[in-house]
């Protein structure tokens, strides 16, 4: 028994769908943000081990710019809500709502 | 042999770290969590020959961007509880149905359809390799433009973060409170 490359996106697909329940479940802003980068590391392995089964070095090029514009977005992101928090003292999205229409 | 036993440990660990992700009530227990996921990932990279993107996952991902999220977890606190009421109606109904459709049409894309996995043509080269020097040769030439523009996108991702941090809004109920 070899390991596929269909095991690994299974594999890729189970934690996507977990960080998904995380982000749609949970209320905490930064919880959710840990639950958006689960999903762009399923989205990582997926790349990877699709460019290994094409033998191909550009799922590895994906994969980097991913991890560079996560990185840029988890700056961002946490600058946001360490802000949200100094004037609102909640880091829950739910008490977020005034800009709702 | 080895990519299966490896495969087994290191993908339970995974889903383990994604579980805990999800269902840990401490942010703290959340952010171990996904830092064993990340780890795991990391050995899944090393074979699937991947060194440079394996060797970037531990220094980026569980190294800056794991001790940015601890830092905003203890300025924060942990201490609060998650409030659960609904704000919208009719919600747990409408996200069981909704949740239950999306297994359903996965199951049956996976299982009753024929379904390939992987589709496209394979490279030139025999066997991939990403190692440092690989991935630099086609960094700086096929990818040069992209990764020029990456380069932007962090600088102004930092002056972004710093603006946010620095900006505090005058408060002018404060100051007459404060005065005597």
């Amino acid at each position: 028994m070899t390991v596929t490359v269909d095991w690994y996106l299974i594999l890729a697909a189970v934690l996507f769908v977990i960080g998904a329940a995380g982000l749609l479940t949970r209320r905490n802003a930064i919880v959710m943000f840990m639950s958006i980068e689960l999903m762009l590391n399923a989205v990582n392995l997926t790349f990877v081990s699709v460019g290994r089964e094409l033998q191909t070095l550009t799922g590895q090029f994906a994969v980097f710019f991913v991890l560079v514009v996560a990185a840029a977005e988890v700056v961002v992101g946490l600058a946001i809500i360490v802000s949200i928090f100094r004037a609102r003292a909640t880091a829950s999205v739910d008490e977020l709502s005034e800009m709702r229409g | 042999m080895t990519e299966l036993i490896l495969f087994f440990i290191f993908g339970s660990l995974a889903i383990v770290g994604g579980l805990t992700v999800v269902a840990a009530k401490n942010p703290v227990h959340s952010a171990m969590g996904l830092m064993l996921t990340l780890f795991s990932l990391a050995v899944f990279y090393v074979v699937q020959a991947a060194h440079f993107v394996a060797a970037v996952q531990i220094i980026v991902y569980a190294g800056a961007v794991m001790t940015l999220f601890i830092f905003v977890i203890m300025l924060i606190g942990v201490d609060k509880e998650e409030n659960l009421t609904e704000t919208i109606r009719f919600q747990r109904p409408l996200v069981a149905i909704v949740g239950l459709s999306v297994v359903v049409v996965g199951v049956f894309v996976s299982v009753g359809g024929r379904f390939t996995w992987v589709t496209g043509t394979a490279g030139a080269g025999p066997e991939v390799n990403g190692t440092v020097e690989a991935i630099g040769d086609e960094l700086f030439t096929t990818w040069l433009l992209p990764f020029e523009a990456t380069s932007l996108l962090l600088i102004i991702a930092s002056v972004g973060a710093l603006a946010l941090a620095h900006y505090r809004p005058r408060r002018r109920e404060r100051s007459e409170e404060e005065a005597p």
